[in-house]
């Protein structure tokens, strides 16, 4: 039985490139890992996002119809969908003009958590109890 | 001796970064640690089969094909993969391809793991 914890911390803009999406997708996939793990072995990621990764993460999102990809409100939702926590840092939206509210829900699609917007301070917490942390 | 797991996502032209996770990778397995590489994002157009060397540019088959004959397992995402037009049998034997969650189970049996950043 071993949970390892991981923080995965998202500093560049979504549709920038493509690692700050990667970052999403990857932390997504810890909800299949368990197949390739042993009976009681869990892989914990948190999702963070703070300086310029803010950027991009507001709902109202249309990449599929403009750019025929899926959009990072989507994938956001995704995340909440598997239970991910989502951290934002909330200086950072504030330092954009990002209001919280912007930030994508997945509640009609079932999702029992939501994005959590908090102080830098929290999100120093989980890259400290993560026992890797990985940097997008 | 330790177990690295060292994520790889920049292209193989275009940085050194690249250049740099194989020398580690390198520099690792001959200390005798277990070293594991993924290969995401623009990194994953360097398992491609056949690649020319020429000699301005970095190469990635040269220092895959050693890596693989050391023991490092490596696997590339393979969704990232054939996005950029390289199919399964074009690939360097040995390569594995799988989906994100390899990546995720190196990592819990890691005693240190890195991400080499792309782009």
């Amino acid at each position: 039985m071993s949970d390892v914890k991981l923080a995965f911390v998202v500093q560049k803009p979504q549709y920038k490139g493509e690692t700050s999406r990667l970052a999403i997708t990857h932390a997504i996939s810890y909800q299949t890992v368990e197949i390739l793990l042993e009976d009681g072995e869990t892989v914990t990621p948190k999702l963070c996002f703070i300086g310029e990764g803010v950027l991009g993460l507001q709902k109202g999102q249309n990449a599929m119809d403009l750019y025929g990809i899926t959009s990072t409100e989507s994938h956001m939702k995704n995340t909440l969908l598997v239970d991910l926590d989502v951290l934002v840092c909330k200086e950072d939206l504030a330092k954009y003009g990002i209001p919280e509210d912007a930030m994508p829900t997945a509640e009609d699609m079932g999702a029992d958590k939501s994005i959590q917007v908090v102080p830098f301070a929290e999100i120093q917490k989980a890259v400290e109890e993560a026992k890797h942390v990985f940097f997008f | 001796m330790g177990n690295l797991t060292i994520g790889c996502y920049p292209g193989l032209v275009g940085s050194m970064s690249y250049d740099f996770a194989m020398k580690l990778a390198e520099a690792a397995v001959d200390k005798g640690h277990k070293v594991s590489i993924w290969f995401s994002g623009n990194a994953t157009g360097s398992v491609k089969a056949n690649q020319k060397h020429l000699k301005d540019y970095s190469t990635g088959e040269k220092h895959l094909k050693d890596l693989l004959a050391k023991g490092v397992e490596i696997c590339t995402c393979e969704a990232c993969t054939v996005a950029r037009g390289i199919k399964k049998d074009e690939g360097i034997p040995g390569v594995q391809w799988n989906a994100m969650h390899w990546f995720l189970a190196k990592v819990h049996a890691a005693d240190r793991a890195l991400l080499i950043g792309g782009e």
